[in-house]
């Protein structure tokens, strides 16, 4: 057993920390947030000049071949700095996919550029009916020809605006919640057919609702072999939910740790807030529960790559966790800052809505509870 | 005990249908029933269209306005109908709060001044209570009114004053004396919002909306009989307007229909072979706050009961306000969790009701409430102020 990280891990870390620090502050994020695309594209060739982008890339496909501990870390600190840029959507999310079982093509057109920074990528595997579950799929892609015609809807599809290229779900088979029959398809997001939809989420970042109508693609576009789609989605969600949380555990130790600054300075009834003891009680919950979290992050990113048969099960009890605790932490937060929390302009309210989208993102408490429990 | 309704209290019920059916405008009830913020306008409107049929101020003796009285259960059945039709909720700052202080602390000449701008919704009042430096601890305020001449200087910082953009008037706590004992150096004063040297500033909320603000005040003058009550006597018409602001916080009625919403809507949401409403994870929540919530409406009920014969809202009033906000965010948050990714899209207040946004037609304004009430913890006294409250005045402690 060891809770260490290898020096190439603490490098990163330490890059990543530094990144946030010099060039992160709050003033700079909510611009960025506030501009039409919603991040900084700067920064994004920074992270492509720093490594970031291909960091847990396979070495055989143009990446560094680092393991998800890497990933979690980058994300953790970019929880800290509540990150706009798209790192998991494009890089974790899609790219991750991509790298495992992208055709050779697909690879070679996809790989360096993304890895470069020059393009973005989306994963659209949500329908308006299919809340969590990654097997409900209608959109429908039919065999015609040498072609693939996909039609049908996808919801909230984050980093859609601005994504080059779109990893779309859809039935080639079988019965609407059939895991067998779900393929997944490479597509170019300016395809005929395909018309997008962009919006501002509540956590600043940007997402799409795309509509699908007589998309016409070529047989490679399809990624894996047919119908054999949902294995290689689930395992790419599970990645990003490893990653989402670890993004929630930075969130949450700058929550708690701001809060209690807060009350340390607020002064009330002639004392600083904190002293009061049902407030401290409070933060110490709030501690503990982002300790819990951290606690379960680690137990389950290892599991992961590790390939224990037990996982999934970790994943999902994680994801229950951080959706509870999140939760707990954000509104509590608030709550301990008075009206200042609820300010536009204080960064605690902003966090708390990140926490309150990554609490719902790919399933939320109940939804993983069940999954847990089925496991 | 007796919890079934008379017969006058069933034709009296009729009575409010059959009003609302009539009078209650369309528009209004359009963009209500979209949950999109109203206009000044339609607000003043539709409180001019109750206070003509007796049915705005029901909380002021009659003596002040010139309305039949209406018994508990009547005024029960009122707010409940009210609900039904998801009316707005009356802005409270002039018809709930200031008007009780005036016709109980002021001189004649102030009721005559005051109150019929008030009920006819001619006036637009907010509350300058808070400060940057005084929010839990009300008393430690520092606005100050200085004598000079026949009025009063005015200076210094109100802040989170709700629909201070839109108010004519402001009722304020002020410091007209430093004391020993800080709560007897202040008072309550009305200050008229064009006075010069009054400056707002609006205050972004988190849910993207401008509804409260920090007002300046900076060499204000204002007259001397413009003081409600004597100089001092400011800390103890407070406590009394709280016990008022907090006996109304818990707005059962509208709880209710936000439950019945939410079953409703849920029930609608396709989740695998049947529906949201039937999954037992969600269900189970639904009905733990619909139990919860009759609860406290009946501890309601028992409080006004015994207001009704002569009691006053003590600091069971504070059981109400942390109850009913309570519920107020849980019932937000349900709504939040029903729409899944659709709680996500961020639209700003006057894109809400536009035809732009994305998923149901439900769904805009589902996110933005839940943050918005974030608040209902906070204000009127926050949720741990009321609990201070309980120990110390119901449990002793
Ligand atoms: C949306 C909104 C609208 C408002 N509208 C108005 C208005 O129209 N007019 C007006 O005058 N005011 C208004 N308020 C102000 C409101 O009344 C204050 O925010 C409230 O009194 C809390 O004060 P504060 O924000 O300074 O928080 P603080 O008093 O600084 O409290 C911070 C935290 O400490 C806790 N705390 C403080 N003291 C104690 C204690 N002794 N024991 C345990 N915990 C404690 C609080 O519960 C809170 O969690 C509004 C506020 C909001 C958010």
């Amino acid at each position: 057993m060891d809770f260490t990280f290898n020096e190439e891990q603490t490098l990163i870390q330490g890059q990543v920390e530094q990144f946030i620090q010099k060039e992160y502050d709050w003033e700079t994020r909510q611009k960025l947030s506030n501009s039409d695309l919603g991040f900084g594209e700067k920064n994004w060739k920074t992270f492509a000049e720093l490594g970031w982008l291909g960091i847990s890339v396979s070495e055989d496909n143009g990446g560094f071949g680092g393991s998800a501990i890497e990933t979690m870390l980058i994300m953790e600190e970019f929880g800290k700095g509540l990150v706009v840029e798209p790192f998991l959507e494009t890089v974790v999310m899609s790219l991750g996919l991509l790298d495992r079982y992208g055709s050779d093509q697909q690879i070679s057109d996809v790989m360096s550029e993304v890895i470069n920074g020059k393009i973005h990528l989306a994963l659209a595997y949500a329908e308006p009916q299919s809340r969590f579950n990654l097997s409900d799929v209608v959109t429908e892609a039919k065999k015609e020809g040498d072609n693939f015609i996909i039609n049908g809807f996808k919801s909230v599809v984050m980093n859609g605006p601005v994504a080059n290229k779109i990893i779309i779900s859809a039935r080639t088979s079988g019965k609407q919640m059939d895991k067998k029959g779900v393929s997944l398809f490479l597509v170019d997001s300016n395809t005929a057919g395909l018309t997008k939809t962009d919006y501002k989420t509540v956590d600043g970042r940007r997402a799409s609702d795309i509509n699908l109508e007589n998309v016409t693609i070529s047989n490679d576009s399809l990624i894996g072999s047919l119908d054999k789609g949902f294995g290689l989605l689930d395992e790419a969600i599970d990645r990003s939910i490893l990653a989402i949380s670890a993004e929630a555990v930075g969130a949450m130790e700058v929550l708690y740790k701001t809060t209690v600054e807060y009350t340390k300075t607020r002064e009330q009834f002639g004392t600083p807030i904190g002293k009061f003891q049902v407030l401290q009680h409070r933060m110490v919950d709030m501690f503990m529960e982002y300790e819990q979290c951290k606690s379960l992050l680690y137990m389950a990113t290892m599991k992961n790559e590790e390939g224990s048969l037990d996982a999934k099960k970790a994943i999902s009890g994680l994801k229950y966790q951080v959706g509870k605790a999140g939760k707990f932490v954000g509104q509590q937060s608030v709550q301990l800052h008075g009206g200042m929390g609820v300010t536009d302009e204080l960064n605690v309210g902003h966090y708390f809505k990140r926490l309150t989208t990554i609490g719902t993102i790919f399933g939320n408490a109940d939804f993983h509870l069940k999954q847990y429990t089925s496991l | 005990m007796d919890l079934t309704f008379s017969n006058s209290d069933l034709s009296f019920r009729k009575e409010v249908v059959a009003f609302l059916e009539e009078e209650y405008p369309s528009d209004i009830k359009e963009k209500q029933d979209k949950r999109v913020p109203l206009e000044k306008e339609e607000i003043i409107r539709w409180q001019k269209i109750l206070h003509g049929k007796g049915w705005f101020a029901i909380n002021w003796p009659t003596e002040y306005s010139g309305y039949q009285d209406l018994s508990v259960t009547e005024k029960y059945i009122l707010q409940e109908e009210l609900a039904n039709v998801n009316a707005p909720t009356m802005i409270p700052f002039g018809v709930g709060m200031c008007a009780p202080v005036i016709y109980s602390f002021g001189t004649d000449q102030q009721k005559e001044k005051y109150l019929p701008s008030i009920l006819n919704s001619d006036v637009w009042w907010c509350q300058g209570y808070s400060e940057p430096g005084s929010g839990s601890d009300l008393a430690s305020l520092k606005t100050k009114a200085e004598t000079k001449d026949e009025n009063y200087l005015v200076n210094g910082t109100k802040t989170w004053t709700t629909l201070a953009q839109h108010a004519d008037w402001i009722f304020c706590l002020v410091r007209t004396e430093t004391t020993e004992i800080k709560q007897e150096g202040i008072s309550f004063l009305l200050i008229d919002m064009k006075t010069p040297g009054i400056e707002v500033k609006p205050i972004i909320t988190i849910d993207g909306s401008h509804e409260v603000n920090m007002v300046y005040f900076d060499n204000v003058e204002v007259p001397k009989e413009n003081l409600v009550g004597k100089e001092g006597q400011g800390w103890n018409i407070a406590k009394f307007l709280l016990a008022h602001e907090r006996s109304g916080i818990a707005g059962i009625a509208a709880l209710k229909r936000e439950l019945r919403r939410l079953k409703d809507l849920s029930s609608d949401i396709q989740l695998g072979e049947g529906t949201l409403i039937d999954d037992p994870q969600f269900r189970s929540k639904i009905e733990e706050t619909e139990i919860e919530l009759t609860a406290t409406e009946f501890t309601e009920l028992r409080t006004l009961a015994a207001m009704s014969h002569g009691g006053s809202p003590g600091a069971e009033s504070s059981i109400l306000k942390i109850k009913g906000t309570e519920l107020q965010q849980t019932i937000s948050e349900l709504f939040v969790e029903m729409l899944g990714y659709y709680a996500h899209p961020f639209y700003l207040e006057n894109e809400l009701g536009s035809n732009e946004t994305v998923g149901p037609d439900y769904a805009a304004p589902v996110m933005p409430h839940y943050l918005n009430f974030r608040k209902v913890s906070i204000y009127g006294g926050s949720n741990e102020i009321q609990r201070n409250v309980i120990s110390k005045a119901i449990l002793g402690l």
